[in-house]
């Protein structure tokens, strides 16, 4: 089974799809929607030290990223700029180091569309293990700290006062991002994660008005983003990463009908004939 | 000996080139209503900070005994939109609570009837009382009250009272509260601390209301049959609240 390409596609988008869904919900949920985007321009910065140090190139772009993920708290700390211009700050100037330090390290050849866009269809056995295990080592810590990273959302000085640590959770949460991010690269590339994080989620807020409810949603919606983009880049010979998105679009808009009155609606109605 | 549930010692806080509050000192004790009163910006809502930890003073120290269970009423929460919430969640925010008891918690403050309600259809007034009935669910041993009846209506605004008097009767939590309502504070606190960016004068509200300093920042015009807190001074404010020493 695992010898064909096309089922390991599957199951590692998948895999990723799902723990892409409660993610993206505290993106949304905190404003950092451009946190993604931060993340994944210092990717480059992340592949190029695996290179030129020969060491894993997950592993070391999560380094970077869990570094920028820090000092974007400790700039939230120390400047009273606004958390947008932090990002933007972050992401241009650790893209223009990562091109710097490509520059300078001629010997080295990336495939940059590969980078940008990933290669679904290219994941081996490996990958696969690593996006599950990954994973669920992401889901289990976000679950763990869930409460806490929740309550600071609603409002950081109630979960403060009331002997949560809301602080020590964001630190965890970014850190979980720059997993995610790592791992998702071989995937769906750096230049399309922040959407299959952002696009589901925002699809599920639309459907959803419980805050579980909206993670799972948009777990769900991810997946089956997953599984008819792929088949539809199949079938069309088209992108795989973008006809993912594509799809988590059309979920997006086809979210915006309002599901929810005509449920009211519907539910008044039967009253109406009792 | 008496321990206090919190103890603020000479507390000072500076932020942006500016000292918000300064020589701040106060003890809650179990079952004691202790409130601050004074004008705007006066660092009643800092002051809470510190007590609740959410601050660290800058100078002097701040303690809160271990192990004590804090609930907080905040003066302003904006719920953002992106975020599905009804109140039964919010009532689950801090941990997870029995069904029957937060009905029976949101009944005591008056919106039983709102449980599977978004949060952000409810008015300013239900949203009060649902900050209030979240800070009971868990019987606190120590509740800061931020403002907490604004918005309120009327009647509802006493019930409400009564309501934190009956809690502290039946839990014997010591009480922070901040309020406008100087009929309140009067008849219903044990110890007023009067702020204007640092300690006026405090003591019981009955020997508080004539310190000349309490009478210039609320006058005397209040009904005298009410238990009033009195209010001393022995110095002058420049408008920003700082001590005018120029006499």
């Amino acid at each position: 089974m695992f010898e064909d390409f096309l089922f390991r596609a599957f199951i590692s988008g998948i895999g990723l799809a799902i723990i892409a869904g409660p993610l993206g919900c505290f993106i949304i949920w905190r404003r950092l929607s451009y946190f993604g985007d931060t993340l994944s321009h210092s990717a480059l910065l992340g592949v190029v030290i695996g290179y030129a140090l020969n060491i894993n190139m997950i592993l070391s772009v999560f380094i970077i990223s869990g570094l920028i993920s820090l000092s974007l708290l400790f700039l939230q700390k120390r400047t009273i700029l606004p958390n947008d211009a932090l990002l933007g700050l972050l992401a241009h100037s650790v893209l223009a180091i990562g091109l710097v330090t490509l520059g300078l390290l001629s010997f080295i050849r990336i495939d940059l569309m590969g980078l940008l866009f990933g290669d679904i269809l290219a994941v081996n056995f490996k990958d696969i293990l690593i996006v599950w295990i990954g994973g669920a080592i992401v889901l289990f810590f976000l679950i763990m700290i869930w409460r806490p990273l929740f309550a600071g959302t609603v409002n950081l000085e109630l979960a403060k006062a009331e002997g949560m640590k809301p602080e020590l959770a964001n630190v965890i949460f970014t850190l979980l991002i720059a997993a995610v991010i790592a791992i998702s690269i071989k995937i769906v590339g750096i230049l399309l994660i922040t959407g299959l994080l952002i696009i589901p989620a925002s699809a599920s807020r639309n459907l959803s008005s419980t805050p579980i409810q909206m993670a799972v949603i948009a777990s769900v919606v991810g997946v089956v983003s997953v599984i008819f983009g792929l088949y539809s880049s199949i079938t069309w010979n088209t992108p795989t990463g973008p006809s993912i998105l594509s799809m988590a679009l059309v979920i997006f808009l086809a979210s915006l009908f309002p599901w929810k009155k005509l449920l009211i609606f519907k539910k008044q109605i039967k009253l109406f004939d009792k | 000996m008496k321990n206090s549930l919190i103890e603020l010692n000479n507390c000072g806080v500076f932020r942006n080139d500016k000292w918000l509050v300064r020589g701040i000192s106060l003890k809650v004790f179990k079952g004691q209503i202790v409130t601050l009163i004074g004008p705007n910006g006066s660092g009643k809502s800092t002051t809470a900070k510190i007590a609740l930890g959410i601050l660290k003073p800058d100078e002097g120290t701040n303690f809160i005994q271990e192990g004590i269970k804090i609930s907080y009423v905040p003066q302003k929460i904006s719920i953002d939109w992106s975020l599905p919430l009804r109140v039964i969640d919010f009532m689950n925010l801090i941990e997870k609570n029995n069904i029957n008891n937060i009905i029976e918690t949101l009944s005591i403050t008056g919106i039983g009837h709102l449980l599977y309600q978004d949060v952000r259809n409810l008015s300013g007034g239900e949203f009060q009382r649902l900050l209030m009935a979240r800070a009971l669910i868990k019987k606190p041993d120590f509740l800061v009250l931020d403002e907490p009846v604004q918005g309120v209506d009327y009647p509802g605004e006493i019930a409400l009272y009564k309501t934190i008097q009956e809690i502290v009767k039946n839990i014997k939590c010591g009480i922070l509260l901040i309020s406008h309502n100087l009929h309140v504070v009067m008849s219903q606190t044990d110890h007023v601390v009067c702020l204007n960016g640092h300690v006026c004068c405090s003591g019981a509200p009955k020997s508080i209301i004539k310190e000349p300093e309490y009478i210039k920042l609320f006058g005397e015009s209040l009904d005298p049959t009410l238990a009033f807190y009195e209010h001393e001074h022995d110095h002058k404010h420049l408008p920003d609240g700082s001590i005018d020493n120029s006499h």
